[in-house]
């Protein structure tokens, strides 16, 4: 399988407003060197909690972030590298849904306009074959002519998100950015979505990058996943495997700390003290280490890097063997 | 274990520009001394309006055209309004999903704090300062002195959660409404407030009824729930005899709607369609547009409660069939 995405230690430093005259600037460290490849046709998962980076490093692939340094690489292109003016046919390729419906949807327009919104800004269908293929797009997401005339406001969360990825495919693009696309609906429509997104995955061949915060869902969906805290990517592997044994302190953490819906008197929540520190200011060494129940005095000091262990597992942990 | 909080045959109606909405059509339950109630839905499902019901905090347009909420023995909608304000945040108190915006932005923590230890209280300034610092010690924030004279944007998503709780327990309650109290916060800081509640409810000896849509929540902290749909208890029954048995078509559509370890590849069982918009209009059992089981009978009559085993209620026709 080739590489449909590569990303090179990645980089976004936001500056924040003031300190011109104290003569001190901050940043926000949101995505602090990050290496990454997603594979043609894969689903990649990103997980982490909510200021760890996901969203950013998610929107600096579609460039609709830009990066302060690092480099994007897609389907064989350094995108990172182009002039802004020469994106556009690039863009057909790359997509992104986002996580409330309602709010990325534009409140005035017909679903109709909606997704033939792309195709005549990319002019690529002529006037009268617009309509044959937004029907085409409606069929193929669940909806159907019946809906061409509807505002979103007439709609459901559940219909409004299958129109929003009708609107995504309508270009054919490689890859879609799925940014918590299920977050915002209720577990019985979150599941039709999910069969939807799997489904049209498997007909189109289409390559996503999945983010959320919702690991049960990241579980079900993903062939490989990541997990971020703090701006950097802290364990990638094949989902299940990272499912069955999590090895970084952080992975453990996370998902002992799922609720289950099971009745099990063994299980108990394991709960991880503390709160996620500052990207402002995060702490040296390992950026876990202050909540890091495995801590040594070298973690402090020595940031471990992102390392291959055990086949194609990757773990950034002085402890993982 | 005797019961605190009854509620019978609860209906309640909104108005709106579009008609009379028919929000709960006979909600009924019962929460016991020393329990963590879980109230667990999906949107629209009623589970709010019942917490806020039981406060009497409705909004306007709300009509509780029928049923009762006994309280401590006495009926909470008879209560005139001054009598229920000293009910709301002294015997029973409520906290919200998102604690930024249940927070006075513009009064530091402490202050808030006292001023409602003394609406509740005959405790004088200084003693309701010292309540509040022992409570907010209580609910595990750390550097009490700092947060009693921290305004609430200085404190994380988690801190302001722990002293909306320590807001809601400092005039000692004896139930305490959580509604989605975890929903706006990430898992590790979801799973330390989720066990607070549970040390507080039995340190306090408390009552809790946790409102939620978040199956895995209810499992890991209720001692019993309620599943609502459409303004109706579908079923009622023991955290372990609804999550090992569940009865309802709808509960068990619940459930296998939740992505689990091992299921990936395969395809999830949805409930298909969406929830009725209003209810109220409806005959027969709400659900059965939705439901795989649905028979004739379902779409003429209304299921009642009907029980599957002592103290597991489910209002489908299926339980009777069962026997």
């Amino acid at each position: 399988m080739t590489n449909l995405i590569e990303v090179h230690s990645l980089k976004k430093h936001f500056r924040l407003p003031g300190g011109w005259l104290s003569g001190e600037t901050k940043h926000v460290y949101a995505v602090d060197g990050v290496d990454l490849s997603i594979a043609s046709g894969e689903t990649f998962g990103l997980v982490g909690e909510s200021g760890c980076g996901k969203t950013t490093l998610g929107r600096m692939i579609l460039r609709l972030i830009e990066p302060t340094s690092g480099k994007v690489i897609f389907d064989g292109k350094d995108i990172t590298a182009i002039e802004k003016s020469r994106m556009k046919p690039i863009r057909r390729e790359m997509q992104i849904v986002f996580q409330n419906p309602l709010s990325s949807l534009s409140p005035r327009l017909r679903v109709e306009q909606i997704i033939a919104e792309p195709l005549t800004t990319h002019g690529i269908l002529s006037k009268e074959r617009i309509r044959p293929r937004v029907i085409e797009l409606l069929e193929q997401v669940g909806l159907g002519r019946q809906h061409l005339d509807r505002f979103p406001h007439e709609m459901s969360g559940g219909q409004c998100q299958r129109v929003a990825v009708a609107r995504a495919l309508a270009l054919n693009p490689k890859l879609i950015v799925l940014d918590e696309p299920t977050s915002a609906l209720d577990v019985s429509v979150q599941a039709q979505i999910i069969n939807l997104l799997d489904e049209l995955k498997k007909t189109l061949g289409l390559t996503y990058l999945f983010i959320s915060h919702d690991l049960n869902v990241v579980q079900h969906i993903s062939d490989r996943i990541g997990v971020m805290y703090l701006g950097k990517l802290v364990e990638v592997g094949d989902a299940q495997d990272v499912f069955d044994e999590p090895l970084h302190p952080y992975t453990q953490a996370l998902f002992g700390a799922i609720p289950m819906p099971v009745v099990d008197t063994k299980r108990e929540l394991k709960v991880l003290e503390g709160n996620v520190p500052s990207p402002v200011n995060p702490p040296s060494g390992c950026r876990f280490h202050t909540r890091c129940p495995i801590a040594q005095k070298m973690c402090q000091e020595t940031e471990p890097a992102l390392r291959p262990v055990r086949g194609a597992r990757q773990a950034a942990c002085h402890f993982v063997e | 274990m005797s019961v605190l909080l009854e509620v019978k045959d609860l209906n309640l109606e909104f108005k709106t520009s579009r008609g009379v909405l028919k929000a709960l059509n006979g909600i009924t339950f019962e929460v016991r001394r020393g329990e963590v109630f879980g109230i667990v839905g999906e949107t629209g499902c009623g589970k709010t309006v019942t917490g806020l019901s039981i406060l009497r905090l409705l909004p306007r347009s709300a009509k509780i055209t029928k049923g009762m909420i006994k309280f401590d023995g006495i009926n909470l909608l008879d209560l005139p309004p001054s009598e229920m304000e000293q009910v709301r945040g002294g015997k029973a108190a409520m906290i919200f999903q998102d604690p930024s915006s249940s927070l006075n932005p513009v009064f530091t923590i402490g202050s808030q704090l006292v001023r409602v230890i003394r609406q509740h209280t005959e405790l004088n300034a200084k003693q309701a300062e010292a309540r509040a610092s022992e409570t907010l010690d209580a609910v595990g924030l750390p550097d009490i002195k700092r947060i009693m004279t921290s305004y609430p944007h200085q404190l994380s998503g988690g801190q302001q959660q722990r002293v909306m709780i320590a807001m809601a327990l400092s005039c000692r309650p004896q139930l305490l409404l959580a509604d989605e109290p975890t929903t706006a916060l990430d898992v590790t800081i979801q799973a330390q407030i989720l066990k607070l509640l549970r040390d507080l409810q039995k340190q306090f000896d408390i009552s809790v009824i946790l409102i939620t849509h978040n199956l895995g929540v209810v499992a890991q902290t209720c001692d019993r729930l309620a599943v609502l749909y459409a303004g109706r208890v579908a079923e009622i029954g023991s955290t372990h005899d609804i999550f090992n048995n569940p009865q309802h078509p709808y509960t068990r559509g619940l459930m296998n709607a939740i992505p689990k370890p091992g299921s990936r590849g395969k395809k999830m069982a949805a409930i298909p369609g969406t929830v009725p918009s209003n209810p109220g209009e409806m005959t027969g059992c709400p659900f059965a547009p939705r439901c795989e089981f649905a028979f004739e009978r379902c779409s003429m009559e209304t299921p009642a409660l009907l029980k599957a085993s002592e103290g597991h209620l489910a209002s489908c026709f299926l339980v009777e069939h069962a026997g």
